[in-house]
């Protein structure tokens, strides 16, 4: 079977760049082209899903041509229950980035909206390429747009940030280049990922394996101890580099372990399960305390995100349905409520450029509507059930018991530490009697801010709702995952 | 018939979205009209609901299916049985009542709010679309069919009382109150997911009729890695939870600071029926906590010292509402401990009984306070009862259903759990016993105590308070004489208050009778109390007449008659005992100093941690030493070298020479 949608997918944006540059200062000119571009990004993904047969375990929409026949590197893309929802989930954040961006940028705004359709297009290819080779152009392309955004659009501090940021995740990326090398070798000169799951390997390099591939992957989620580049990142990065970055570059990190690490070194990976779990409860405690002291939100919701992402490698390791299912979910719902927690705050930033807590105070009087957003994103970060928050951290509380329960335990203190970050931050932003004349001067939101919070907030809902569809295209994935996994490769 | 079940929820939610959403176009009538209407629909339903119920019409069945994931489906369903019946009946006609109140109270609520605020020019709208919500998410929680919903319902209902206490958000102590109960509850939830997520691991399901088909299996095995009783661990879990939702003690201390909220939600949530949910759970859970006797002595004790404790603290309080708060604190305490009793109806009887009377005592004190300003200070009230007789004869009802004096419906249910109680046999059951009766005394005292300083004796608010008349936004204060609240206010009152007299007198079904059929599960062999009651009954007559005979009534009377000697015969004499009393006092105001160690303890201690993790680990450790020492590291290196590499030829020779002069060396050396 052949289909042209994941290729769509991947180059709609990216050569609709094109056009966006070639309008250059003409603004509007600019802002509609992008969306056009952004909407049609979206359009074709549609399909993905809708056309997508949850029975099947394997992969759908697959392409598979010759690239580069010498090394045998194809442009192999396909999708699976795993991967199909993020292409979906990219698409539709590159979309409110281009609206979130409209009237904010003033400074090279072509460039601006380029970037961001780039790297959606970059990014639908890591989700979807299932070529060694290819999957890490993308992924290391996907670094470049990022720095220039933090770089060219961020905060003062922009260069450290932007440097950080690219040190961090390219030193981490190296150890993955020599794995994939290994791999070619050892699989007989193929870059096949499907072909590489099928491979036996004994258990020393299966172990170094999996820690090559940890670094690289660990540095993107960002796991503790390797985490603090996200805060500075998030600090510098305009508005729309936050959302992308929580919203979908934090998960490529996480969707590494489930395509490279679990199935091409399975016994590596129950070797080392207590490490990863450890390390995530760490990220869930450790960091919901430091997010507590937080004073520049920003931060705070930067560290709210590592402590999420937590959830998320905890999940993957308990191997079980419930926990893998449930961090899938998780990832997708934090796409949304920290890409809302984010927007948010780029929303009191435009007004009284400030992202410290302390210079806000009783909001709720001036921006009700805001508020009103705010306090329902603020919600679902605390994983209020009826929210997306709610289901993946359930379902990773309830896979975590039945594996252990002290594990349970530690997970489920996210219950008050996420509601204590959270709301405290609420608290002093939003309500009290207002706090100087420029919160009393502010205005509410207007249109085009209502638009794109309200599309987060009825996904947020939906999902927490009836997250049946959603977890519905997993199974049949996940299944297979599990199975695998669970047969020794020695 | 299914539709019948669906009505009942949605028809709030749909009131709660219409005024929420589209308040302002809507308007104030508008608003309230939607909600009321929902609402009332709602009570319709359930009362048609309710009486399906007693021709044997139960029901139990999935809506739609929330989520399947490892083997474990999730469904949104309803259970209709006996136990959920009544409490839907309960809820919905507090709710309706509270609503119509609503009108009344929320009348003037811009002047609680700042003039320039934009949040204030809507919020009688809001406030009516958040009870309507409320309404929804407590029916939701007690018509469920399984953990899940249930646990849905249970934080629905407290993200609904963190918008109502935090509702006048202007406010720093309304916002610090909300914060804290929401933060309390939590902890509670903490211990609920964990007996939820031990449920799911070893029953399968989180289908309520699955896994109580289990329970025996459950009560043989042991939690593989903790090694503890499987269902003590699990009964004990969720007992954490209710102790959350219920306001146990230690978690208790979120709810005398919810009365900073308007007072229609702490007549409807904090009195009548969100802070009940932990007993309607534990009581939905009886096939659970009857197979552990360890759990079981963990709930009386809890409700035990909750009981006695607290009711302590409604002598000392000067707040109107809060007094009637602490006896909530306590009043719930007896329905904990009939639960620890294996009386599981005897708890539901109270908590029925108690949404009445406590619902009459909050709204009371709320006509009290709007006809007095906002005045909230019993110091500054007495002498009401001619200009309010209304209210008073209403709050007096409630103060005797209160004290546990016959024929009025606390009567029936507390003296109930007394003697379920004296019965039990779990560990603690004889100090909690002892505790039930002191709380008897304790009752009548503040009951009446509330009464008599309230309605009776001198006419307190008309001393001038010109000190607070400064921050005063109305400036009408004592310029009129006090009147009765308008109709809105009292027939709510009213209809409120024929319950808190006759609703007790429905004992004989509910509690001897077959009301609950196997709804509740009791292990009559193992815990006998009920059932010996049983056999001790004879009708509410001869109830009455054995109860005036028995020592919880003689208790009773003896606390409203110490009242009526403090507060009317001698009210120079409880500034004088609190005067002798010294440190003890001290301690009742401070309320046993809760707050202070938790603000110290958990707040600052939280605190304190996260600053020592943020600047030790990340700032120090990793930043510092790991990712800028390896930058600086490389940096020294590449110095070093560079002094190497100074460009001067000379010592480029010069170092050639030494190296083939070490290299030499070494080579005719090597022997």
């Amino acid at each position: 079977m052949s289909s042209f949608l994941l290729s769509l997918a991947i180059w709609i944006p990216i050569l609709g760049a094109l056009p966006v540059f070639a309008a250059g200062e003409h603004k509007p000119l600019v802002r509609w082209t992008a969306l056009a571009v952004a909407l049609a990004g979206f359009a074709v993904t549609l399909p993905l899903y809708f056309g997508f047969d949850p029975s099947q375990a394997g992969m759908q929409f697959v392409e598979q041509r010759p690239w580069i026949p010498r090394f045998n590197v194809e442009y192999f893309l396909g999708v699976d229950g795993i991967s199909v929802l993020f292409i979906l989930l990219n698409s539709f954040i590159t979309v409110l980035v281009v609206i979130a961006g409209w009237e904010v940028i003033e400074e090279k705004l072509a460039q601006y909206m380029g970037a961001f359709l780039i790297m959606s297009g970059l990014m639908n290819g890591i989700f979807s390429a299932l070529d060694a080779v290819l999957f890490y152009v993308f992924f290391e392309a996907s670094l470049i747009p990022m720095y220039i955004i933090i770089g060219v659009w961020g905060g003062p501090n922009r260069v450290y940030a932007a440097f950080k940021f690219f040190l961090y995740t390219l030193l981490g990326s190296l150890l993955m280049l020599v794995a994939l090398l290994w791999l070619f070798l050892e699989s007989g000169g193929s870059f096949n990922l499907l072909e590489w799951h099928q491979l036996r390997i004994e258990m020393l390099p299966q172990m170094l394996l999996f820690l090559a591939f940890l670094v690289a992957f660990a540095v993107k989620v960002p796991m503790w101890p390797v985490h603090t580049w996200l805060p500075d990142a998030h600090v510098e990065a305009p508005t729309g580099g936050s959302v992308v970055l929580a919203a979908i570059m934090l998960k490529l990190g996480a969707y590494g372990f489930l395509r490279f690490s679990l199935p091409i070194a399975p016994d590596a990976s129950h070797y080392f399960a207590p490490l990863m779990i450890a390390l995530s409860l760490i990220a869930v405690i450790y960091i919901g305390f430091v997010a507590l002291v937080q004073a520049d939100m920003k931060k705070l919701i930067a560290y709210s995100s590592i402590s999420h992402m937590g959830f998320v490698t905890l999940g993957f390791f308990l191997f079980n349905a419930l926990g893998i299912e449930g961090a899938l979910v998780q990832m997708i719902s934090h796409g949304f409520v920290s890409g809302a927690m984010f927007l948010c705050v780029g929303v009191l930033y435009d007004r009284l450029h400030s992202r410290q807590i302390a210079d806000y105070g009783g909001v709720v009087h001036t921006m009700p509507k805001f508020a009103g957003f705010l306090v329902l994103f603020a919600m679902a970060n605390a994983g209020l059930p009826a929210t997306s928050g709610f289901v993946g951290e359930f379902m990773v509380i309830l896979g975590s018991v039945k594996v252990n329960f002290w594990i349970g335990l530690a997970a489920a203190t996210t219950l008050i530490l996420g509601a204590a970050y959270t709301l405290w931050m609420v608290k002093r932003v939003l309500f009290g009697p207002v706090a100087n004349p420029q919160v009393a001067a502010l205005e509410d939101i207007n249109a085009r801010e209502f638009l794109f919070l309200a599309l987060l907030a009825l996904c947020v809902l939906a999902m927490g709702v009836y997250p049946y569809p959603i977890t519905e295209v997993m199974h049949a994935s996940v299944d297979n995952l599990l199975k695998h996994v669970a047969v020794s490769k020695l | 018939m299914k539709l019948l079940y669906l009505i009942v929820p949605l028809a709030p939610l749909v009131g709660a979205i219409l005024a929420g959403l589209f308040g302002r176009t809507l308007g104030r009538a508008g608003a309230h009209t939607v909600t009321i209407l929902g609402v009332l629909i709602s009570f319709i339903a359930s009362l048609a609901v309710f009486f399906q119920v007693m021709r044997g019409e139960t029901f139990n069945g999935d809506v739609y299916t929330w989520l399947e994931s490892g083997g474990l489906k999730l469904s949104i369903g309803f259970l209709i049985d006996p136990l959920t019946a009544l409490m839907m009946l309960v809820v919905t006609f507090v709710s309706l009542m509270v609503h119509i109140y609503t009108i009344g109270y929320m009348a003037h609520d811009e002047e609680n709010w700042p003039a320039d605020s934009r949040a204030g020019t809507n919020s009688y709208q809001r406030f009516f679309a958040y009870i309507s919500l409320f309404t929804f998410s407590m029916l939701m929680l007690v018509m469920s069919n399984n953990f899940v919903q249930l646990f849905f319902g249970w934080e629905a209902v407290g993200l609904v009382s963190y918008l109502l206490i935090g509702f006048w958000s202007v406010r720093p102590s309304a916002v610090y109150a909300n914060l804290k109960a929401f933060l309390v509850n939590r902890v509670g939830d903490f211990g609920f997911v964990l007996g939820i997520g031990l449920v799911a691991a070893y029953a399968g399901s989180l289908d309520y009729a699955t896994v109580f088909a289990k329970a025996p299996e459950l009560a043989a095995m042991t939690e593989q890695i903790t090694g503890w009783p499987l269902v003590t661990a699990i009964c004990i879990a969720l007992f954490v939870g209710a102790m959350g939702k219920s306001a146990q003690f230690p978690l208790h201390v979120w709810l005398p600071d919810s009365m900073e909220g308007p007072t229609p939600i702490s007549a409807l949530i904090h009195a009548a029926t969100m802070v009940t949910a932990g007993i309607f759970m534990v009581s939905r859970m009886s096939p659970l906590f009857e197979l552990s006797d360890t759990a079981l002595s963990l709930v009386i004790v809890v409700g035990a010292i909750t009981t006695l404790f607290m009711a302590l603290i409604a002598i000392v309080a000067t707040d109107i509402k809060r007094v009637v708060a602490y006896s909530t604190l306590s009043q719930l305490g007896y329905m904990t401990m009939a639960l620890g009793a294996s009386a599981y109806s005897a708890a539901i009887f109270h908590l029925m009984t108690h949404a009445f009377f406590k619902a009459v005592l909050f709204l009371g004190a709320g006509s009290v306070i709007i006809a007095l300003h906002h005045e909230q200070d019993m110091r500054k009230m007495g002498g009401l009862k001619k200009y309010m007789p209304i209210t008073y004869a209403t709050v007096l009802i409630g103060a005797i259903a209160n004290a546990g004096l016959p024929p009025f419906a606390g009567f029936f249910s507390k003296d109930s759990i007394i003697e379920a109680v004296h019965l039990a046999n779990v560990a603690g059951a004889g100090f909690a016993y002892f505790c039930a009766l002191a709380a008897v005394f304790v009752g009548g005292l503040y009951s009446f105590r509330l009464v008599f300083f309230t309605f009776h004796g001198e006419e307190r608010f008309r001393k001038d308070h010109h000190g607070e008349e400064g921050h005063d936004g109305h400036g009408h204060h004592g310029s009129h004489e006090p009147h009765e609240s308008p109709k809105v206010v009292t027939v709510p009152l009213i209809l409120l208050a024929i319950p808190a007299i006759a609703s007790g007198w429905f004992i004989g079904p509910l509690l001897y009778g077959e009301w609950f059929g196997e709804a509740i599960v009791i292990d009559a062999a193992a815990h006998p109390g009920l059932a010996q009651m049983e056999e001790a009954y004879h009708g509410i007559f001869a109830m009455v007449a054995h109860g005036v005979t028995t020592l919880p009534f003689w208790l009773a009377v003896a606390g409203a008659a110490l009242a009526w000697f403090l507060y009317i015969k001698r009210p120079d004499l409880p500034a004088v005992i609190k005067a002798k009393s010294g440190v003890l006092a001290t301690i009742l105001e401070k309320k046993y100093g809760f707050d202070e160690f938790n603000e110290w303890f958990f707040a600052g201690g939280a605190r304190g941690i996260g600053r020592g993790l943020w600047r030790g680990g990340d700032q120090i450790l990793i930043d510092g030493v790991a990712v800028n020492g390896s930058a600086r590291l490389v940096g020294w290196f590449a110095g070093m070298v560079r002094l190497i590499q100074s460009g001067h030829i000379y010592q480029y020779a010069f170092s050639m020479i030494i190296g083939v002069f070490v290299l030499l060396t070494l080579w005719l050396n090597r022997a």
